[in-house]
């Protein structure tokens, strides 16, 4: 334990130092800065930042996280040679990555927040499940990012995985559920959807979000279903869990490689 | 003690001593007077005269107001029904204020109504207040009468055992204001009522609709809200219908809608606000009817027009966070859309004359996809479907093209 918070802190050290997720830090704080000066009330701001929360964070934590990884594997050989144990070392890595990046979307969408929002207890809800949501993909993508770079020596195919990873989650898997309602329209799919929908962290952290705002759409006959799952907090409790368990599997198998390797 | 009130008491005394005299202008029922039943001060007062109340509790059998006279209730004075309605009114001219009304078994064989005019004139009920009634106030084959300033609570749990609070059949020019309803199956329910003005009324938590009403031509209301109902506002097979100023919120569910109108036309819709409801305005078979001026806010879906509805004119409506702005069935619609803020615009206004340049589509094709297949409503807000949208936004294959705002505001209507 000890180990693996030494190694944390050097590569926190090593992470902060690096620009990058400084740089996206002042780049969340200021779209949202941006956003509250034209658009107005923290509501509306919310909704805007749901894309940015949706698309960026993955892609930021996925192919940031790939490359970190990949960096840091003259240091990570160093510290193998040393009475290290790979599992300290594993944390110690995940750790560095995932929590500066984790603080970084907090900080550069909560500031903003903490500035301009007036204190509003409608707000609270949609916000904190905004930073829920987003802290929750970040945890799930950089634990992805921990096994790709891990299960491949090559750079290239990691990095390519890390954005296919991306593109299927963000883009492709709504498209093949379209495509599975289209072909299937005369079946009662509210269910399968439902189950499918559990499967992707970007359509959970989405749908998540959707309750906080389009309940009046969702209301109708269908989103009676759905909103009966998500809506209540039992739902939303077993949304959160789904999302870590989804943090967790990647992590584990990751774990398991890295345990493994040859380096 | 002086001479003036002892005289005073002895009149008193002598009224108190001989209750049977000629028949007064004034009668006072009170529980501990001498006339005890409202029934019994019927018999006594003049025609044109005045009934009041003292404070208490009255269980009468039907009472039967069939002379004109004026009843008014101190505050306290309650009347409590059962198996029966509470107030009977058949003649002109009576007016009833005041009074509390209190309870009433559900029947499925009559309408019974705490309060019932039946074939009168000029009749006013006000300031009274109806609480866990079947029938709250029902007024049937009248005219000209008000219906105003009440409040009517019900417990309605579900729609076989309950009654309207406020019901009017096959009457004419009726004005209902101020009231505030809700707990019942309809709010306010008007079948063959012409020329009635609705007014400045709450109706709310109702288990059907707030306001419902069918056959009913030449009305107008005007001021009132409406929320939390289980299908919103129903207007049905009515024509010359004026609706204006009226707040329809918060109607949620697989069947509500902020307005629901069926059978309609020429009527005018004019600067209501729809908030928060699953669909906003629902067309069908509808005609030549104008939506003017009216905010549509973070509707499920904001406007859904059916193909066969004909005619029908949306022009200065501000269009805000509404998951769907408008969504239709066919590719061949005939309603006419134009000069709408739509918050989701994005043309620009090149000549500056605050309208935008390129025309708007509301209609996007998720909206179509979703119609087609419910289920599809979770991908809502990805990525795709915004991809989706765009592309056919660009180049248009499915959604309906002569559904179009040609002029869309650039800015939201003062």
């Amino acid at each position: 334990m000890r180990t693996a918070t030494r190694v944390l802190k050097y590569e926190l050290h090593n992470v902060l130092r690096s620009k990058a997720v400084l740089v996206y830090t002042v780049l969340l704080f200021l779209l949202t800065d941006v956003l509250f000066r034209f658009g107005g009330d923290g509501a509306r701001v919310v909704i805007s930042l749901l894309n940015v929360v949706l698309l960026l964070v993955p892609l930021v934590s996925v192919v940031f996280g790939t490359m970190y990884v990949y960096a840091a594997r003259e240091f990570t050989e160093l510290l193998l040679a040393q009475p290290v144990s790979r599992g300290s070392l594993f944390a110690g890595l995940y750790l560095g990555l995932a929590l500066p990046l984790a603080g970084a979307f907090l900080a550069g969408v909560g500031l903003p927040f903490a500035i301009h929002a007036r204190p509003d207890a409608a707000l609270w809800g949609p916000l904190a499940m905004l930073l829920t949501a987003g802290l929750l993909l970040t945890l799930v993508f950089t634990a992805v990012a921990m096994l790709l770079a891990t299960r491949f020596d090559d750079r290239a195919k990691g990095l390519g995985g890390a954005i296919l990873i991306w593109v299927a989650c963000a883009v492709l898997y709504d498209g093949l559920i379209l495509l599975l309602i289209t072909m299937l329209r005369n079946y009662p799919l509210e269910r399968p959807v439902l189950a499918l929908t559990l499967l992707n962290p970007i359509d959970l952290g989405r749908v998540l979000l959707l309750l906080q705002f389009d309940t009046a759409a969702l209301m109708g006959y269908t989103g009676a279903v759905f909103e009966k799952f998500f809506g209540t907090s039992t739902g939303r409790m077993a949304v959160l869990g789904v999302l870590l368990v989804q943090a967790t599997v990647p992590l584990l198998l990751a774990s398991r490689v890295f345990r493994r390797k040859d380096f | 003690m002086t001479t003036a009130r002892l005289a005073s008491r002895l009149v008193g005394g002598l009224l108190l001593a001989a209750p049977a005299l000629a028949a007064q202008s004034s009668v006072v029922v009170d529980p501990a007077g001498p006339v005890r039943t409202v029934s019994e001060a019927l018999g006594r007062v003049t025609p044109g005269g005045r009934i009041t109340i003292r404070a208490g509790v009255y269980t009468e059998p039907v009472i039967r107001v069939a002379i004109p006279v004026t009843i008014i209730g101190d505050s306290g004075a309650v009347f409590t029904g059962g198996d029966h309605e509470i107030f009977l009114v058949t003649a002109d001219n009576v007016t009833l204020r005041g009074l509390t009304l209190r309870g009433g078994e559900h029947s499925f064989m009559e309408d019974r109504a705490a309060v019932r005019f039946d074939s009168v004139a000029n009749c006013v009920i006000e300031d009274s207040r109806l609480e866990g009634t079947f029938f709250g106030i029902y007024l049937a084959r009248s005219r000209g009468c008000r219906v105003s300033r009440n409040v009517v609570r019900g417990s309605a749990a579900v729609e076989m055992t309950s009654g309207n609070a406020i019901h009017l059949f096959h009457s004419s020019d009726i004005t209902i204001d101020g009231n505030r309803v809700a707990g019942h199956r309809d709010g306010i329910y008007l079948e063959f009522a012409e020329r009635a003005r609705v007014f400045d009324n709450e109706s709310t938590d109702n288990l059907r609709y707030g306001l419902h009403f069918m056959f009913s031509h030449e009305c107008e209301y005007g001021n009132n809200r409406f929320e939390r109902n289980g299908a919103g506002v129903a207007v049905m097979y009515t024509r010359h219908v004026y609706m204006h100023g009226n707040t329809f919120g918060d109607n949620w569910g697989p069947s509500a809608y902020g307005l629901l109108l069926k059978e309609i036309r020429d009527s005018r819709i004019i600067g209501n606000i729809f908030r928060q409801n699953t669909v906003g305005i629902y067309l069908e078979g509808s005609a030549r009817n104008e939506v003017l001026g009216n905010t549509f806010e973070g509707n499920g879906w904001a406007v859904r027009v059916l193909a066969n509805a004909e005619g029908n004119t949306f022009a200065g409506n501000t269009f805000r966070r509404n998951a769907f702005d408008v969504a239709t069935n066919s590719r061949s619609n005939v309603s006419t859309f134009r000069e709408n803020y739509w918050d989701r615009y994005e043309g620009y206004d090149l000549d500056r004359d605050g309208y935008g340049d390129v025309p708007y589509h509301p209609v996007r094709l998720f909206s179509l996809l979703v119609a087609q297949n419910e289920p599809a409503l979770i991908l809502l807000r990805s990525f795709f479907v915004d991809m989706l949208d765009a592309a056919e936004r660009v180049m248009p294959v499915l959604t309906p093209q002569l559904l179009q705002d040609e002029r869309p505001l650039m800015r939201e209507p003062a």
